[in-house]
């Protein structure tokens, strides 16, 4: 019998060092000291410009919310996913239910790293993974605007998930993933600045990966299909190919791009529909020189095919 | 006896390809709007010059539009059915969708009793109703492939 006591030895030595090693890997990481050594106090007026590119209201003001109300962050949506329901949380400057405590490292913490500021990893419903590309410096101006804004009590209530989504620290490993600061598309020397600011504002804060491409098993997003569009992760229908190889936006000038994100008019005057609304009141919030640099970084990615089955004829 | 009922059936089948197909009256609708929408967007994006009285013109085309826009008619039960993008939730939130509807005939009403004098004038008037559009298709309209 000392072989199977060798086994179950072996086994639980195995099991121990997977596990041990798991939690290791799984375990929040904030950001390292030269990153926040660049943090500097922020700039508002600079802040708010961030804000809209982002999107910040759109999930984070109070369901419903029309004109200055939209300002008062106080979360409650209900995002309905595969993986259960994520309830995105007061953001308002209120110091118990929101985030009026948070110094700029906490908030910096938050928007690259995804991890808290009591050091638990945030579900990447908050989308981190796109944030985390962007400039130090933007993050402080966000910071020193969002400082400006209401504070508002009430907590949201908490996301409702499945097993093994409801356990936090696998967030960790997913992270090992999916999390990376790098830009999605890598763009030749000599590439137009115009094409690179849009590039920093369509991957970065604009998040415009996390819903116009497509997931794969474990919710990352598939990079070798950027922007090729995707079955909505939350709600129903979908959410359109916005490279230059789909159906939907393929015959649009850079021009026209632009007037849909400052009006909400297609060329052939349909109108933004569905979560779209919400952004594109954000982007027409923006200058036009960010809308037009949003439109060429849109015409110089690589085109995808539709990321999404196709309609199925009315029978 | 047989030539009449064939006779009748099809007669049947003419009058109801002819009346009830709300789904492409509802889209044929729409696509007139939008075109009334583009009209005004030439103008206020400068591809054509502000000329009040043209401009007042397609104001009230779009509100006669809006005015034909009969929710009941254009979108029965069962109409969810088919070559359709419209969202289960105007079935589900009937009052809802017409008081976006309303909202538009409003804001068209608006505009034609106070027709603008100028491009600025057009395309805040412009904004407003495209606002009311997105505000309507946020909820009630559903994306396919």
């Amino acid at each position: 019998m000392a072989w199977l006591k060798k086994l179950v030895g072996a086994v639980i030595v195995l099991g121990g060092t997977g596990a041990a090693a798991g939690w290791v890997l799984s375990a929040p990481v904030r950001l390292d000291a030269e990153t926040v050594a660049q943090l500097r106090p922020g700039d508002a007026i600079k802040g708010k410009r961030i804000f809209y590119a982002g999107g910040c209201t759109s999930c984070h003001a109070k369901p419903g919310a029309e004109g200055d109300a939209r300002l008062q962050l106080v979360g409650g949506l209900e995002l309905k996913t595969p993986f259960g329901t994520f309830v995105p949380p007061n953001i308002s400057q209120d110091q118990k239910d929101g985030i009026g405590a948070w110094s700029e490292e906490d908030f910096a913490d938050a928007m690259l790293k995804g991890v808290s500021p009591s050091g638990e990893h945030f579900y990447p419903a908050f989308p981190y993974a796109s944030y985390a590309r962007m400039k130090p410096a933007d993050i402080a101006d966000l910071y020193a605007f969002m400082k400006t804004l209401p504070a508002v009590a009430g907590k949201a209530p908490d996301h409702k998930l499945a097993f093994p989504f409801n356990i936090r620290r696998g967030i960790g490993l997913w992270k090992w993933l999916y999390l990376s600061p790098e830009p999605v598309i890598a763009l030749p020397d000599g590439t137009p600045d115009k094409v690179l600011a849009g590039r920093y504002l369509v991957e970065g804060p604009g998040h415009c990966g996390e819903c116009h491409t497509p997931r794969d098993f474990a919710g990352g997003v598939k990079k070798g299909e950027w922007l090729a569009g995707a079955v909505a992760a939350e709600g129903s229908g979908v959410v359109p190919d916005i490279t230059p190889g789909g159906r939907s936006i393929k015959d649009w000038s850079e021009a026209d791009i632009a007037n849909y994100l400052e009006t909400g008019f297609t060329p052939d005057f349909d109108s933004v529909g569905g979560a779209m609304v919400e952004v594109q009141r954000n982007m027409s919030q923006l200058t036009a020189d960010d809308r037009e640099a949003i439109a060429a970084y849109l015409k110089a990615i690589p085109p995808h095919p539709n990321g999404y089955p196709a309609r199925k004829p009315a029978s | 006896m047989r030539k009449l009922v064939l006779a009748i059936s099809m007669l049947a089948f003419a009058g109801s390809a002819a009346f009830a197909d709300p789904i492409q009256d509802r889209q044929a609708l729409m696509k007139e709007r939008g075109k009334l929408a583009g009209q005004l967007s030439k103008v206020v994006k400068g591809e054509e010059d502000f000329d009040a009285a043209a401009v007042l013109t397609t104001l009230k085309a779009l509100q006669a539009n809006a005015e034909k826009f009969d929710a009941e008619k254009l979108f029965p039960a069962g109409s969810d059915q088919g070559d359709t993008t419209a969202a289960p939730k105007i079935w589900e939130d009937m009052a809802g969708f017409k008081a976006a509807e309303d909202k538009f005939l409003a804001n068209t009403k608006e505009a034609v009793a106070a027709p603008p004098g100028d491009v600025d004038g057009l395309k805040a008037q412009l904004n407003t109703l495209g606002g009311d559009c997105g505000a309507c298709h946020q909820s009630y309209r559903v994306k396919k492939g």
